[in-house]
């Protein structure tokens, strides 16, 4: 197995963090957020990766037939929809925060701070 | 009996789906009794569980897939004592939270109540699960919950600071956990916490597999508000009502530091086994430093609510001191401290809520002398203040006693003189906080202080008994703590058991039953060394110090003042300037405090 896709992986990971740290506007962070959760679908995926598998469905296959791993796909799937409810949840949140403070700029929210 | 497991998780889930689906049939009253049954249902039925495991591991599989040889396909919950506690404590918890916002939130809703639940029955399955996976999901669903409930009263821009700001930190957290399982799973192909723990047992330990750990670590770290993960607890706790604060404060931090004991217990210990040093010493340098400075930053508080919140990031730090000692001693010490602080913590945010519905204002300043009739929440506030310290046999003294005695045991006791420090500085800063806002002591102004714009109190029903009486009844029970009769045996009973590896995983993957122990624990009240009970007491008089230094400072002679100033001014400053409530910040100290633990755990795990 090469490298490179954990290598894609983690650098994903890290640009979606850049994203979010120099992010301006929270529709934007939240989109920074789902890149760097993509990079835990490509890692899921290529762990279970078998050169030259198949969809893991058996129906009508011989038995035997090489399959990449089919309980990394569920925990992608897992992953999605949990963390779809968050990006859902930030969004509304954004969109309070574009009526209360008339702009998305999270450097803008802080009231509380020290 | 280990059909039971399941009960404390899927009741609250059902039922608070049913009361949304029910809106618009149920009468509200019936609602809120459906609600508090339901947290009931799942706080019995978590203490018949700590019960009966204190016999034998329970194990569920779910859809009837045991393991087969010795292979784990399936998943589990398995519950032991000290994970079948924290359970208890969280549905415990969240029968106090419905109860206390029958009138706190009653203008709220329905869905406060589904999310109350949801966010119940997610950190009672992340308390029992025996499954690295399935712990990730309860993570995520426990903190979808918890940011909108942090963020309730979304009209407001305070609660939408804290829910944005804890929602984007933890959920980088639950990736980071995410990722550190997909690179177990690549290792060991397996799932289940005893079968990784089993494949793993007896390798060297491999880059990847320090990654990993640093990674998990990382993540659950981050719910557990560890320096430098810590920033988002202040702003979440500061906003969120009144009875969530006591959940978060309570149980869902503390469930953070459960998980990391968790996986190095079941997995980690196997491959670092022989370099437990080094995960030692830069855990109880993360847990010291926290514990410091989170108390300072509560000394440097005006806002009760934020007051609150940096205390607990100090108390957060003192538990994760005692998981990293890594002997059973100091586990048992993490388990009362987690069950008395948890309450006590508890019944001062829900005395905080008593002030801001009275007062209208929850500012310890503008507050001076305010509180003077509010007898009832004098009591309690004072009381809790008393409680957290760790004076000999009240509240918290049990788990700081059975701290030191396991630090002890291990040859590091220059970190109680520090928990000390800390635990009598956060709680000098309470005792102040009470003395001026209930009592009229001190100065009015402190320059000192941040002070915080207000907050919108709750369009409440005025119902200050039923306020009072669960933050009483939640005190009491805390402040026992240290007095209950056979707790101590008991919790060290259930910390070995805890950190008993091969017995677990024997247990969970074979089926094997528990050898018996024939000899009865005992009923006694604990006893306790010489040095902890000085402690207690040391801790008390620098409680007392620091709040009357907080509220005479002004008195001192010129020149100490002016003195102190210079020197002590610009690092208060910069302390605070650090905790800017700015996300993208949070995230930056997460990641380089990520980094930086990886990269020294790289070069001294090998």
């Amino acid at each position: 197995m090469s490298v490179f896709p954990y290598v894609v992986a983690a650098w994903i990971c890290v640009v979606g963090i850049y994203g979010i740290v120099t992010s301006r506007n929270l529709i934007h962070l939240a989109l920074c957020l789902t890149v760097t959760q993509s990079s835990t679908y490509l890692l899921l995926l290529t762990i279970g990766y078998v050169n030259g598998g198949g969809p893991p469905i058996f129906k009508g296959v011989k038995l035997g037939t090489t399959a990449v791993d089919p309980v990394v796909q569920s925990l992608v799937l897992t992953d999605i929809v949990v963390s779809v409810t968050v990006l859902a949840l930030i969004l509304a949140l954004a969109l309070n925060v574009q009526k209360k403070v008339g702009s998305m700029d999270p450097d803008e929210i802080p009231e509380l701070r020290g | 009996m280990s059909w039971l497991l399941p009960i404390p998780v899927v009741v609250p889930l059902l039922v608070g789906a049913l009361n949304i689906a029910g809106d618009h049939v149920l009468p509200r009253r019936a609602g809120d009794v459906l609600a508090i049954s339901a947290a009931a249902t799942s706080f019995v039925f978590s203490l018949v569980i700590m019960v009966d495991s204190m016999q034998d591991e329970l194990t569920h599989w779910f859809g009837g897939w045991r393991p087969r040889s010795g292979v784990a396909l399936g998943i589990a919950f398995t519950a032991d004592p000290l994970g079948a506690g924290a359970a208890a404590l969280a549905s415990g918890l969240t029968v106090a939270a419905l109860v206390y916002s029958l009138t706190y939130m009653a203008e709220a809703e329905r869905f406060y109540h589904t999310l109350v639940l949801v966010f119940c029955g997610a950190m009672c399955g992340f308390a029992l699960t025996g499954d690295i996976f399935n712990m990730f999901v309860w993570f995520e669903l426990m903190g979808v919950a918890a940011y909108a409930l942090a963020g309730f009263k979304i009209a407001e821009l305070g609660p939408l600071q804290g829910s944005v700001n804890m929602a984007v930190t933890n959920t980088i957290g639950a990736y980071f956990v995410l990722l550190g399982i997909a690179l177990l799973y690549g290792k060991t192909g397996a799932l289940n916490l005893a079968q990784i723990g089993r494949t793993l047992s007896g390798q060297r330990p491999s880059g990847l597999v320090v990654v990993a750990f640093t990674l998990l670590v990382a993540g659950f770290l981050i719910k557990a508000a560890i320096v430098p993960f810590h920033a988002w607890l202040a702003d979440a706790h500061a906003v969120a009502p009144a009875p969530v604060c006591l959940l978060f404060s309570g149980i869902m931090v503390e469930l953070g530091l459960l998980a990391v004991a968790r996986i190095y217990w079941t997995v980690f210990d196997a491959p670092f086994g022989s370099h437990q040093a080094s995960v030692r010493n830069l855990l109880i340098v993360l847990g010291v430093v926290t514990a410091l400075l989170g108390s300072v930053m509560c000394f440097l508080q005006s806002h009760l609510k934020r007051l609150l919140a940096y205390s607990t990031i100090s108390h957060a730090g003192a538990m994760l001191v005692g998981i990293a000692v890594l002997n059973t001693k100091s586990l048992a010490g993490v388990a009362t401290m987690v069950l008395s602080h948890g309450l006590i913590k508890g019944a001062l945010f829900l005395c905080a809520g008593i002030v801001l519905v009275n007062l209208r204002d929850i500012d310890e300043l503008r507050l001076h002398g305010r509180g003077r009739d509010l007898r009832a929440a004098t009591v309690v506030w004072i009381v809790g203040a008393i409680g957290l310290v760790g004076f000999p046999y009240v509240g918290s003294y049990l788990g700081h006693a059975q701290l030191d005695e396991g630090a002890t045991l291990s040859h590091i006791e220059w970190i109680q003189p520090l928990l000390m420090i800390a635990s009598g500085i956060s709680a000098g800063a309470i005792l102040r906080a009470g003395l001026r806002v209930f009592r009229g002591l001190g100065a009015r102004e402190d320059d000192l202080l941040s002070q915080q714009p207000p907050e919108d109190p709750p369009e409440t029903l005025r119902g200050n008994p039923l306020l009072i009486a669960v933050a009483g009844t939640v005190l009491a029970l805390g402040l026992l703590v240290s007095l209950v009769p056979g707790i101590a045996q008991r919790a060290e009973y259930g910390a070995e058991r805890f950190r008993d590896r091969a017995g677990y995983a024997d247990r969970v993957l074979h089926g094997q039953p528990m050898k018996r122990t024939e000899a009865q624990l005992p009923f006694a009240v604990a006893h306790t060394g010489t040095a902890s009970i000085l402690y207690g007491v040391g801790a008390a008089l620098l409680t007392l110090t620091v709040a009357a230094f907080g509220l005479w400072r002004q008195r001192l002679p010129r020149p100490y003042l002016r003195g102190g100033g210079r020197i002590l001014g610009p690092p208060v400053a910069a302390l605070k300037a650090a905790h800017s409530g700015v996300v993208g910040e949070y995230v930056m100290w997460i990641t380089a405090g990520t980094a930086l633990i990886g990269a020294i755990w790289a070069f001294t795990l090998r």
